[in-house]
């Protein structure tokens, strides 16, 4: 299955993307995306669990993924 | 109930006046404005860049748990994207409510849980020329509050 993994901010700035497709294993988890990522150029840049979130809503690292889904890596958040 | 993410500038009189329709009582203003020194450094402008999608739907859900633990409050927000100047507003949070308790308190509420879970980040600029995405969690002790 593919997913949509969405890098802001910071993030990427590291990986000079702001998003990328990921190709998984069906019932991957967020955790086994984030590992995919880390192995990518700038992907030292990832604290060991960063917040996510799946399809607009903070997700935990164990959520399984399904095809098509939206994969936000959310540095640490500044707004106001 | 109103709240939206915009790349225009925010005007403060439009929020209040938006938030005072029912004629409640109290009206309480907050306004976000771009500081012209953080963490000791002089800036000199501000990006605010926002994961767009999410932070509509975090910012109304902000807003809707004001409501339910305010009841009765009318909450205009508005956080802006974009470069903004020093001095320039990046959020405007305006609460109407009958009493003026509920006021101040629905307005924290908004502005504290946008803090924590609002999606954007900024990006200040220095006056040296050089610039760096804000991490809130590395802020040095006494800075970014």
């Amino acid at each position: 299955m593919t997913i949509t993994a969405l890098l802001f901010a910071s993030y990427a700035d590291a990986f000079g993307l702001a998003s990328v497709e990921l190709a998984l294993e069906p019932g991957a988890r967020v955790s086994d995306a984030l590992a995919r990522l880390r192995e990518m150029p700038g992907g030292g840049v990832l604290p060991a669990a960063p917040k996510v979130a799946v399809n607009l809503a903070y997700a935990r690292g164990d959520v399984v993924l399904a095809q098509g889904d939206e994969l936000a890596v959310i540095p640490p958040v500044a707004g106001g | 109930m109103r709240t939206a993410i915009v790349s225009r500038a925010i005007d403060p009189a439009a929020l209040v006046a938006e938030a005072s329709a029912h004629a409640r009582g109290a009206v309480v203003l907050f306004l976000g404005t771009v500081r012209d020194v953080n963490d000791g450094r002089a800036v000199e402008g501000m990006e605010y860049a926002a994961y767009g999608a999410m932070a509509e739907k975090e910012l109304a859900a902000i807003a809707r748990e004001a409501a339910e633990r305010f009841p009765a409050a009318d909450i205009i927000v508005e956080h802006r994207t974009g470069r903004l100047a020093l001095g320039e507003v990046s959020v405007g949070i305006a609460v109407g409510h009958a009493h003026r308790g509920p006021a101040y308190d629905a307005s924290r509420y908004v502005i504290e849980e946008l803090k924590r879970r609002l999606p954007v980040w900024k990006r200040e600029e220095y006056a040296d020329g050089t610039r760096e995405w804000v991490d809130p969690t590395r802020a040095r002790e006494g800075a970014g509050r």
